[in-house]
């Protein structure tokens, strides 16, 4: 390390931010540092995820770490990157302003990293270089000289392989010393440009009250926007005051009528930089190396092979979450099933145990069954993440997803909510624009989940008794088909109505493919699944309480279990809902089955179980028969066949998962989305089914 | 022979050029230089997505995907 760096007293340092692009290794950092002690969370009022930890110097010495979004830049023309600049501007609500930062850059794409880094420097913190992913720059016949490169920026520059635990206790011991920030600023923008930039330097310390360091990086970023700005990038949106912008925007036109290149000149002065720094400190040895990535994706992004490839690894993906995951998937059932039975065995008799068995644990163990596909999936995810494939996946279906105005980014979310909407709406944290994020949460529930089989099946089996698998198949591809037309169809008019935005943009980058670690895949399932757990758990099990409450009380004395419920508020309410749903074909009990059902969709076989009197644990065929033989009060049979398509295609369009509703509010950070999905989805479900019922109806069908 | 100014979108697979300018001042482009695709960068199209857009280049040294509508705002030298 360069020696001019004075070593500031130990005890100053309490919050280091971790900072850098995305692909440049900091998760792997940060989970090196914190291990497991970390919280993941919103940074309040947005919905850009903020992850926090502690890391351990010494003994009795801990630093809280913050993990900042992955960006390329500190513009502010995404939330990621207006966090990233708020907290390390000490702006940002509820987060300390770090004493340091760590900028992890990945070695191997040096120029565009120090971007960031030049950008960070600009703040006047304290700033180390993690140097990250040195091995694959040795492997590559490459050499960095790490001491130059030090010199140059004038900070500490420790290499590493994060992923391999090296450097890590280098970086610690350097944190524990503490740096001084003794930023020179190395790149110079033309005469003109500076002299105006020192103008605005000077307005926005003597109006705003900024510090130099906070007056330059904001002068800078006030230059590169050119004239449209109006307000700071303060995380209260605070505006500036009116003179200062009237004398900003005189400088911009005075240097415009100058024919000046104002927008980029800061943009192109760093990089001329960087570029003139690159030279001295990167030897290369070996001119002529093979690309293994470009020899990688000339198959995998092939126009056949790469289309072949690609559908068979998202059937494979799906296939495995169908298959394997149903044998862990029976065994939650089992041990749910028994510890219900032990319950009903142990407990006396009345509403307590009736609450624990058939409330809580029926409740939460419909939930928990999901887990396993779950993991299933963001196992996948994961390894499609490390290795590389998923930027390959969003560059491939690109095309296809912008038919409707989303972007390839969209594709892993929406193919995840097949599983469960839940991870899927988790995943749609991979989409910086917050727009394109929305549109792909709010539609991603209309990919039929699986929670929708026990549903589709029971009525497959009513409409064709003993239907053969491809006729199985067939009507299950149909439901699928129409969930997908469906939400093509609402994400384009959410892109041209509600959600518009004037040119839907996607530029990303395609990071070289990558082997994967198992231990961070293992990480990332355990967080999601945590969270999973966490959240809809909670919402769940509060939901499983009131569902059960609702279909036991008032208490009505009579041992036809069929009229206590007609008599239950859920009966109630299913037969207040019956002159709503009768123009659909359903009477008050599939009301009931349908008011349930709003909890999650599997809810509805049980519910109907209990409508139809029948013992919980019955196999289909007993309900089958039960639907099969049950009659309006006229003697008319209910379950027609059309009653049967109605019921389905309600199910594929309707919202009726507590647990999504929990996360889409949590996701978007408020109730305005999760209430406005409900509503709009919940209308397409009713109207679907009315038109298909009705207009069956006059064709003649019954 | 003057070099041609096209726009980047244009170019064949495996062509290469020179960044020259953008067509318009807007977020995007300025997010585009911000990735390091500045005036007298070299860039090359490496590949075109199975079903045509969007396009792969090759900007210092690294990979970058963007569609063709983009890829026109940029101005290159051949």
């Amino acid at each position: 390390m360069s020696e001019n760096l004075a070593v500031k007293p130990t005890s100053s340092i309490k919050t280091i931010a971790l900072a850098g692009n995305p692909n440049s290794g900091k998760t792997t950092l940060f989970n090196a540092f914190t291990k497991l002690r970390q919280k993941v969370g919103n940074y309040p009022g947005v919905t850009v995820e903020k992850k926090s930890g502690s890391l351990a110097l010494a003994k009795d010495r801990v630093v809280n770490v913050l993990d900042l979004p992955g960006t390329y830049s500190l513009a502010v023309r995404s939330p990621d990157e207006k966090i990233a600049r708020d907290v390390l501007l000490g702006r940002a609500l509820d987060t300390p302003k770090p004493d340091m930062v760590i900028c992890v850059v990945d070695a191997n794409n040096l120029e565009r990293n120090l971007y960031l880094v030049s950008q960070i420097q600009d703040l006047g913190l304290p700033l180390v270089i993690a140097l990250n992913m040195m091995d694959e720059v040795r492997r590559d016949g490459k050499e960095i000289d790490v001491q130059l490169l030090s010199k140059e920026f004038g900070v500490p520059v420790v290499p590493m392989v994060a992923s391999q635990n090296k450097g890590i206790e280098e970086i610690k011991q350097v944190i524990a010393q503490g740096v001084e920030a003794n930023y020179r600023r190395k790149w110079l923008m033309a005469p003109d440009l500076e002299k105006q930039l020192e103008q605005i330097v000077r307005l926005l310390k003597h109006h705003e009250g900024f510090g130099e360091h906070e007056a330059f990086s904001e002068a800078v970023a006030i230059l590169s926007v050119g004239r449209t700005i109006k307000k700071s990038a303060d995380s209260a949106d605070r505006f500036y005051k009116e003179e200062l912008i009237n004398q900003i925007n005189l400088i911009q036109e005075d240097l415009k009528k100058q024919g000046l290149r104002v927008r980029s000149a800061a943009v192109e002065a760093r990089y001329e930089w960087i570029k003139s720094v690159i030279h001295k400190v990167i030897i290369d040895h070996n001119k002529q190396r093979s690309d293994l990535t470009d020899k990688i994706d000339a198959v995998l992004t092939n126009k056949f092979l790469g289309l072949l490839i690609f559908v068979g690894l998202m059937g494979l993906i799906f296939y495995m979450i169908f298959t394997i995951a149903t044998y862990p998937m029976d065994w939650i059932d089992a041990a749910f099933g028994t510890m219900s039975d032990f319950v009903m065995q142990t407990m006396p008799e009345g509403d307590l145990r009736d609450l624990v068995a058939n409330g809580i644990i029926a409740g939460v163990g419909g939930v928990v069954i999901f887990l396993p596909q779950i993991l299933i999936l963001f196992f996948f995810i994961g390894l499609l993440q490390d290795t590389g494939y998923m930027a390959r996946a969003a560059f491939i279906m690109d095309r296809v997803m912008s038919k409707v105005g989303l972007h390839g980014k969209s594709f892993i979310p929406l193919l995840s909510s097949f599983a469960c909407a839940i991870p899927g709406i988790m995943a749609a944290r991979t989409i910086e624009s917050n727009k394109d994020r929305l549109v792909t949460i709010l539609i991603a529930p209309l990919m039929s989940c699986s929670a929708r089989l026990p549903v589709y099946m029971i009525m497959i089996a009513v409409l064709i008794p003993g239907a053969s698998s491809l006729e199985k198949a067939g009507i299950m591809l149909a439901m699928y088909l129409l969930g997908i037309t469906g939400a093509g169809v609402m994400a384009w008019v959410f892109k041209s109505t509600l959600l518009k935005r004037q040119k839907p943009i996607f530029i990303m980058e395609l990071p070289p493919y990558r082997f994967p670690s198992l231990k961070a895949i293992l990480l990332h399932m355990w967080e999601r699944s945590r969270l999973f757990l966490k959240r809809a758990g909670t919402v769940i099990l509060a939901m499983s309480v009131l569902l059960w409450a609702l279909m036991t009380y008032p208490k009505h004395d009579t041992a036809n279990a069929n009229d206590a419920l007609k008599q239950s508020y859920a009966g109630r309410i299913g037969a207040f809902l019956e002159p709503a749903i009768k123009p659909l074909g359903y009477d008050w009990r599939i009301g009931v089955g349908l008011v349930g059902s709003f909890a999650a969709r599997e809810v509805f076989v049980s519910t109907m179980s209990i409508v139809f009197n029948l013992d919980e644990d019955e196999d289909t065929a007993v309900l089958r028969d039960a639907f099969r033989q049950a009659k309006w009060p006229d003697g008319r049979p209910l379950f027609t066949p059309l009653v049967c398509i109605s019921i389905m295609i309600f199910f594929v369009f309707a919202l009726q998962c507590m647990s999504t509703i929990a996360v889409v509010w949590r996701e978007t950070g408020g109730w305005q989305w999760p209430l406005f999905q409900l509503s709009y989805m919940t209308a397409l479900a009713y109207a679907a089914a009315f038109a298909v019922f009705h207009i069956g109806r006059m064709l003649g069908f019954q | 022979m003057s070099p041609k100014i096209v726009p980047l979108g244009t170019l064949s697979r495996g062509q290469r050029g020179t960044i020259y300018d953008f067509i318009e001042e807007s977020d995007t482009c300025a997010r585009l230089e911000e990735m390091g695709v500045t005036p007298g960068e070299p860039v090359e199209i490496v590949r075109f997505a199975p079903l045509g857009d969007p396009i792969e280049i090759r900007i210092r040294g690294y990979l970058l995907i963007l569609r063709k509508e983009e890829a026109n705002l940029i101005k290159v030298s051949i």
